[in-house]
């Protein structure tokens, strides 16, 4: 495994980064009480000094908390869409283009359309709708609502592909029905491009998620990346020269998604073998 | 003076299992107007060694050795630059599979027109080069796909010869193609030799195909070249195990035999055998064979073979 | 009289059509029956767009034809009962062209020789299941121990092949359907490959549809050859006869553009086909190509003529012979 990462660096460099913020996160939580990322536990506007490493906000939070509180609801928020997002893509995309015909007409056509609206308009909505704010899981459920169009569509043109491969002909004449080509011949085919996909829509609801929050239409309480650049917008930290207050979730949101972007370009080099640059 | 001379090439790829010697030791010469032909299964290294003549290795692909001499300059050690001028003006290649390598958003006749535009030469004549390699009126402004795959492949001639190079390098020119196809391209392939009064070297695997088209033949087994000869000794007379095999092992119109095939696997080259690389499949094998590599020896004029026993 | 064990019943495949494309004849009105009496190897040899490898997949119930049917044991190869298809599965096995694609490159070589023992249970434990692909595999001159437990890449085209025609034995099938089995695998190995399928109908008694584009394989290991030329059957009957004999102009042909190995440097030179485009469209689909075509073949469709006993050409050459009934094409193969 080692070896191989030698081969593709951007499969390293992808890994790397999020390694490097999972060890941040993970020294964290046992450097802080999860109770100084809540408003009112620190002075407020501190710089960054060694009682505050990240410095405090506004409300008296102490951001470095805040911080460590903060990154895995937005993680968590991504995954959680993601992968939803893409099992629901998956079964989708098997369905229509496996079994084409009418099936195939109709998914295709409720794909399409809902590509072509703006994603972020409708999720404002539903956010909007929502009465009472959303919580974290609830976020996560409103973007997940959107974030399997695209993976249905991509996966679609593997699932084309692959059936017209030789082996999955020679199944048929071995005796296997319709779903056993499906989950033993041609999903084992298709793992690397389902972590790409992966990792590509957990991106996508990271930055759909974020981007909601800095609206303003995220669960007010909770101190996750997106929230923080909204009460950094709010109070104006930039005019007012409160550098530490967006610096801290600009950084950590730079490494996830170039952590996640690199995963990406590395996936991609497994699954499309035409990439490789070594054998 | 030979219009391509190949002395001592010497190719290999790193693999993280082990190097793997694709062209070991290879020299033959290709004399003026010459169809020479160049025969071995897959995995033994002819391809690599057109691709290596024409500066075409990529890493983890490189040349280690050994010189490539077209009339005069040696390309092995020419600049990248000088490569690519000298690239379809001097030597051209139709590489294999070339026929669905084509353009296909671009018409042909525009293909061609860009290969010259490339090597500075006005796009003249274009109508007139695809006369002369058989194709009717009017191909010129046809897209790839509305042509077959025989005037596909005489499109790929046309580019390889629109600049009159001195050599052409056929890689399996027909080997898509269906038997009576083969011939007209074959035939098109001999007009535009004659026509250019350049050399030709035809690589293949398909011994019938050789024996009714080149004038020398060069054998070639895990990366070496193991016989050289004018084509009818090699018909009536081959000198090495593999070459006699091989033959053998190709069904004739004439009789039927019992199919004989050639025992045991081509070896993996990058592990190869110790000494003669043919000898765990060669029934002459000796002591001597897994101990000492054989060199080239010219047991009658012309005729080269690389083995103990010839 | 019992049902042949597969028939072609005037098949006809055509692709395209509809609204704006041009639809293309891949297979008109062929008939044929295979399995009936002693088994035989016949060839069907056809340049790509004769129609062979869309037959095969008819055959095997991989394409449906637009008109006619496959039956099996007489019944409709699309209206069988779960049974009868499972024993249809059984009875007629495939070997592809392709000797790396048919490998699923995610598992080791065995699954695709463990799948059919599974699905067909064909033993009653993983043991005597080991046993039998072990077996399969010896007939075919690989050794177990070469070929198991590796990925699909490690193995030669050869060996891909003949792993193969291995799993087509597992299922002691009494028709096997070779699509193209030794064009992509080298010269020195085909000779083998094909020695092997002419063991297997010679010592077990398989019937062996050997679809090619190579005559001269074609005549080495079959008994009967149908040469087929856009969709249709040209020339059918025993391989000798054919290959010695031929009566149709294209089998002529072909036969003169196989270059041989030998002192005698004419190929290049023979006279080739003639070239008439404006002829494409004539009755007789070989008009345009024809270097003996009349008049009569731009009217009318030649059908096929029983030229002697095991041989039948469908040419305007050989109108004073009787005719053949197209369901009749057995009656030439032995």
């Amino acid at each position: 495994m080692l070896r191989y990462l030698k081969r593709n660096p951007s499969l390293a460099v992808g890994i790397g980064l999020l390694s490097v913020l999972v060890l941040f996160l993970l020294v964290g939580m046992v450097l802080i009480d999860p109770e100084d990322a809540r408003p009112l536990s620190a002075p407020a506007l501190r710089p960054p000094s060694w009682a505050y490493p990240f410095g405090t906000d506004r409300q008296g939070r102490d951001l470095f908390a805040a911080m460590v509180v903060g990154t895995p609801l937005t993680l968590r928020i991504g995954f959680i869409a993601g992968i939803l997002g893409v099992v629901i893509g998956t079964i989708l995309a098997f369905v229509a283009g496996f079994y084409r015909g009418i099936v195939d007409t109709l998914i295709r056509g409720i794909a399409d359309i809902g590509l072509t609206v703006p994603g972020l308009l409708i999720l404002i909505i539903i956010a909007v709708s929502v009465r009472g704010g959303l919580t974290v899981n609830q976020m996560a459920l409103v973007v997940a609502s959107l974030a399997w169009l695209n993976p249905t569509r991509t996966i679609r043109s593997q699932v084309l592909t692959l059936r017209e491969r030789g082996y999955v002909e020679v199944a048929r004449l071995s005796g296997m029905n319709g779903p056993e080509i499906i989950f033993f011949e041609m999903i084992p085919n298709l793992l690397p491009y389902l972590g790409a996909t992966l990792v590509n829509a957990v991106s996508a609801a990271i930055l759909a998620s974020i981007g909601l929050e800095v609206l303003g239409l995220g669960p007010l309480e909770a101190p996750t990346l997106g929230m923080t650049l909204y009460w950094v917008n709010f109070n104006a930290a930039i005019i007012n020269g409160w550098w530490w207050w967006w610096t801290a979730p600009i950084a950590i949101i730079l490494i996830v998604f170039l952590g996640l972007f690199f995963m990406t370009v590395g996936l991609d080099e497994i699954a499309n073998p035409r990439l490789r640059r070594s054998v | 003076m030979s219009a391509l001379a190949v002395r001592g090439l010497r190719v290999s790829f790193d693999h993280p299992l082990g190097l793997v010697r694709a062209v070991d030791d290879v020299s033959f010469d290709l004399r003026p107007n010459e169809r020479f032909g160049l025969v071995g299964e897959s995995g033994s290294g002819k391809s690599t060694m057109a691709l290596a003549i024409m500066r075409m290795i990529r890493p983890p692909g490189h040349i280690d050795g050994g010189d490539i001499l077209l009339g005069g300059k040696n390309l092995a050690t020419l600049s990248a630059e000088d490569v690519r001028q000298t690239r379809l003006a001097g030597i051209a290649m139709v590489p294999q599979g070339s026929m669905n390598a084509l353009n296909p958003v671009m018409r042909v006749g525009d293909q061609v027109a860009d290969a010259m535009r490339d090597h500075d030469k006005k796009p003249v004549g274009i109508g007139a080069l695809m006369a002369r390699v058989g194709l009717p009126a009017g191909t010129a402004d046809k897209y790839p796909h509305e042509l077959s795959g025989g005037m596909k492949q005489r499109v790929c001639i046309a580019i390889a010869m629109c600049l009159r190079p001195t050599v052409i390098i056929a890689d399996e020119p027909t080997s898509a193609l269906d038997v009576v196809v083969q011939r007209q391209v074959m035939r098109t392939l001999a007009d535009v030799q004659r026509d250019l009064n350049a050399a030709i070297l035809l690589i293949g695997h398909d011994m019938g195909l050789m024996a009714q088209f080149v004038d020398r033949l060069g054998v070639m087994y895990a990366g070496r070249l193991v016989e050289i000869a004018p084509i009818a000794e090699i018909v009536r007379r081959p000198r090495h195990p593999y070459t006699e095999m091989l033959i053998a092992s190709l069904p004739s119109m004439d009789h039927k035999d019992a199919l004989r095939g050639i025992p045991g696997l081509a070896p993996l080259l990058r592990d190869l055998p110790s000494g003669c690389a043919f000898h765990p499949r060669c029934p002459k094998a000796q002591d001597r064979c897994a101990i000492e590599r054989p060199e080239p020896r010219e047991v009658e004029s012309g005729v080269l073979v690389r083995c103990h026993f010839a | 009289m019992t049902a042949p064990l597969l028939q072609a019943d005037c098949v006809s495949r055509t692709y395209g059509g509809g609204l704006l494309g041009a639809h293309t004849l891949a297979l008109d009105g062929f008939s044929l029956s295979i399995g009936t009496g002693k088994p035989s190897i016949t060839a069907v040899v056809g340049e790509s767009g004769s129609g062979k490898t869309t037959l095969a997949r008819v055959l095997l119930g991989l394409t449906t034809p637009t008109s006619g049917t496959v039956r099996y044991r007489g019944e409709d190869i699309t209206r069988l009962s779960r049974e009868a298809r499972r024993a249809y599965r059984t009875d007629i096995q495939a070997i592809f062209q392709d000797p790396y694609g048919v490998f699923n490159p995610f598992y080791r070589v065995d699954h695709v020789l463990t799948t059919p023992v599974r699905k067909f249970g064909l033993a009653s434990s993983r043991a005597e299941g080991r046993e039998l692909i072990e077996q399969a595999l010896r007939t075919v001159g690989l050794r177990p121990e070469e070929i198991l437990g590796r990925y699909p890449h490690q193995l030669s085209g050869g060996q891909r092949q003949r792993t193969m025609v291995a799993r087509a034995l597992l299922l002691k099938p009494k028709i096997i359907i070779a699509d193209e089995p030794v064009s992509m695998v080298d010269a020195s190995l085909r000779a083998t490959i094909l020695g092997s399928l002419r063991r297997l109908t010679d010592e077990f008694g398989i019937s062996i549809l050997y679809i090619t584009h190579d005559l001269a394989t074609a005549w080495q290991v079959s008994d009967n050859i149908i040469v087929m030329y856009r969709a249709t059957a040209v020339e059918a009957g025993s391989a000798e006869t054919v290959v010695k004999s031929p009566a149709h102009p294209y089998t002529r042909l072909l036969v003169g553009s196989i270059p041989q190995v030998s002192l005698t440097r004419d190929w290049l030179s023979t006279e080739a086909d003639a070239q008439r485009p404006g002829d494409r469209d004539a009755a007789c689909r070989f008009a345009d190509r024809c270097v003996s075509a009349m008049a009569v073949c731009r009217s009318e469709r030649p059908l096929l003529s029983r030229i002697g006993p095991r041989h039948a050409a469908a040419c305007h050459l050989h109108r004073q012979h009787a005719q053949l009934a197209a369901e009749d094409l057995n009656d030439v193969l032995a």
